[in-house]
């Protein structure tokens, strides 16, 4: 048995290494300061997908990512951990997006790829921070959807059994093909990049990166057709223009803020025992300890 | 018509704290747009018993009740059928809904079903105006969605000024919940649930769970000794459980904290941890 794999990865800027560059005076986000990453749990999502490829041997991996031209460093990650295909759904109409308009892109170019079991995605991006993204995967190719998934247990026949991690517990599900699956950083990490495939995709381009890269060595790229990345825009997928970037979005983003923590009441005090004696008289008697 | 919903959760026939609090937040909105509050419960008939006690006295007009076996526990797909089909018949404007789990498993998908936009994760939602300069058109009583991105780098203030309802999910504890009139009265519709779900909603089995109640407490704790990535060590964070002890308060602790393994998730204050309100608040080795 072998089983077609989608596996949904994002391009984002490291939130979690903020330095003080990262925010311009206007209070929005200095994109070129941070650098661009795997979103960290579509990594979790990457190992279980390759685990199923272990576990099933002739599945396939294909890496999809919706992004500006540069997001097929992802593809090329993804291939260097054990994919099979990556595709870059790029085009300025996608440009602006909210979930819902991400979703239906993706949809679309999922619809394209034609073939699919199993489709898994990180359960969260760590810009936008909202875990959407996954579960209207899903309600737009109609199947069903297993969100906080910590690991796929079996596979048998046309069934995957799932375990999620709750808040306060965890809960074991089953499931038909195909489904979408959204996976927890609780999960397994990722294995590293294999030294072999590193050398194998090291020249995985998309058409876009060889013309602006000025790469010429078209033997190559036509002798060794896994070196070529595929690259979709809105036509290519037959998606509806209305449907997609800025205009599909029914949110709108009415502004931003920069966010300046600020003790509102703050008050310095030495660890001079005088001083701390007199807070604890003062606490005691507004009664917030005792 | 073009009401304020609220999705709640139930939990072996208790409705969840989030809930509640989006309750009390949702009151007080429908008033100042004076539209009525109404609430969703989805489940089995045992988990269904006392809602209305519980949840009339923050204000709630109408509670929709859709009684069967097979909703408790939750699964996605359908809560959702009930959402779509109900929200296409009353038009609400507004639909809230915690955002744990349940909530974000279920939010996007209504979402994804109806075309409406969902905002998650908000702390803090307003009434207001909104020009649109470009179309010349001026919105009135929009919901403002006001919720932390990036990391919590920034706060972004969103709205959706075209679809309906407009959405959003709200963390637990952010909100407060609050009694609103002990006695109020609202009214209460049973719904055949076999108009809203299809048998095929029920593809998905729950073959084992375990749910364990929490032990720790810090969201309502009125002192909280908290400890940071500085601590240096789980032998170290005894320390704050003695002071703790000493205090009558709970410990909690940095995400880093957390990640170096010196604490259990169920401590972590913040973002993506718990959101507490304590009076008194010890933070020890946190930058
Ligand atoms: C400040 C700010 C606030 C925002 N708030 C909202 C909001 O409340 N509601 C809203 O609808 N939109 C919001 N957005 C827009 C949202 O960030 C984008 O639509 C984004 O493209 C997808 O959402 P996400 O980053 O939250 O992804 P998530 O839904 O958190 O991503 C979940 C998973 O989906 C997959 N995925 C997501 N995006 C892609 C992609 N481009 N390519 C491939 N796979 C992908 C990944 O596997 C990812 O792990 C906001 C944007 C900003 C800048
Ligand atoms: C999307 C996202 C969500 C997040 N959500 C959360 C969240 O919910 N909760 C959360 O807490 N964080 C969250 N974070 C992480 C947060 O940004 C910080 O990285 C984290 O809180 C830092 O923890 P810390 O202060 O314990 O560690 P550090 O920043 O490492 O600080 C340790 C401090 O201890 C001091 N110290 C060291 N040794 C000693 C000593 N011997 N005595 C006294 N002091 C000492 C150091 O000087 C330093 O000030 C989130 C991050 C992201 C990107």
């Amino acid at each position: 048995m072998t089983f077609n794999i989608i596996v949904l990865a994002k391009q984002v800027p490291d939130t979690r290494n903020v330095g003080k560059d990262a925010m311009k005076a206007d209070g929005t986000v200095n994109r070129a300061a941070l650098p661009a990453i795997f979103n960290p749990e579509d990594l979790n999502a990457m190992e279980q997908a390759l685990d199923i490829k272990d576990r099933f041997p002739g599945s396939k991996i294909t890496v999809l990512t919706m992004g500006p031209g540069r997001a097929a460093e992802i593809l090329r990650e993804g291939l260097f951990r054990g994919a099979d295909d990556g595709i870059l759904l790029t085009d300025r109409a996608f440009a602006g997006a909210d979930t819902l308009a991400t979703s239906y892109a993706l949809s679309m170019a999922i619809r394209k790829i034609g073939k699919f079991d199993i489709i898994i995605s990180g359960r969260q991006a760590i810009d936008g921070d909202t875990a959407q993204v996954g579960p209207q995967v899903a309600e737009k190719l109609g199947i069903p959807q297993i969100t906080y998934a910590e690991n796929i247990e079996k596979i048998k026949g046309r069934k995957i059994t799932v375990k999620r991690r709750l808040e306060n517990g965890v809960e074991v599900v089953e499931c038909p093909l195909p489904v979408v699956i959204t996976v927890n950083g609780t999960a397994r990490a990722c294995r590293p990049r294999n030294a072999k495939l590193l050398l194998k995709y090291k020249h995985a381009k998309t058409v876009t990166e060889r013309q602006t890269e000025n790469i010429d060595y078209i033997d190559i790229y036509n002798s060794r057709p896994y070196l070529n990345l595929t690259e979709w825009s809105v036509e290519d997928v037959e998606a509806d223009k209305v449907q997609c970037g800025l205009s599909g979005s029914p949110t709108k983003v009415k502004k931003i803020e920069n966010v300046v923590f600020q003790a509102k009441e703050s008050r310095q005090l030495t660890d001079d025992d005088v001083d701390i004696e007199e807070l604890m008289k003062e606490l005691i008697d507004s009664h917030t300890i005792g | 018509m073009n009401n304020l919903f609220v999705y709640l959760e139930i939990e072996e026939g208790v409705v969840a704290d989030v809930s509640l609090e989006l309750l009390t937040k949702g009151r007080s909105l429908a008033s100042q747009l004076d539209c009525k509050l109404e609430v969703i419960a989805a489940g089995s008939a045992a988990d269904l018993e006392k809602i209305g006690e519980q949840v009339f006295p923050y204000g709630v007009d109408l509670l929709h009740l859709f009684k069967d076996d097979r909703l408790s526990p939750y699964t996605t797909l359908p809560h959702t059928s009930i959402l779509a089909e109900l929200f296409q018949k009353e038009q609400p404007q507004i639909c809230l809904m915690g955002a744990t789990i349940i909530g974000r498993d279920l939010g996007p998908r209504v979402s994804s079903l109806l075309g409406s936009g969902l905002t998650a994760d908000c702390t803090s939602l307003e009434i207001g105006d909104h020009e649109d300069k470009k179309a010349g058109k001026i919105y009135k009583n929009l919901l403002y969605q006001i919720r932390p991105a990036f990391g919590g780098n920034i706060v972004a203030w969103i709205i959706n000024p075209d679809c309906r309802p407009q959405m959003a999910t709200v963390r637990e504890g952010v909100m407060k919940k609050e009694i609103f009139d002990p006695y109020y009265k609202g009214e209460t519709i049973e719904h055949d649930v076999a108009d809203f779900v299809k048998e095929e909603d029920f593809v998905v089995n729950i073959i084992d769970r375990h749910i364990e109640k929490s032990k720790v407490n810090i969201k309502n704790s009125p002192i909280i000794v908290s400890g940071g990535y500085g601590v240096g060590s789980k032998e170290n964070f005894q320390l704050l459980y003695q002071l703790a002890n000493v205090l009558g308060a709970e410990v909690g602790a940095s995400r880093a904290a957390v990640d170096a393994g010196f604490v259990e998730h169920e401590r972590q204050v913040g973002q993506t941890g718990i959101t507490v309100r304590p009076k008194l608040y010890i933070a020890c080795g946190i930058s």
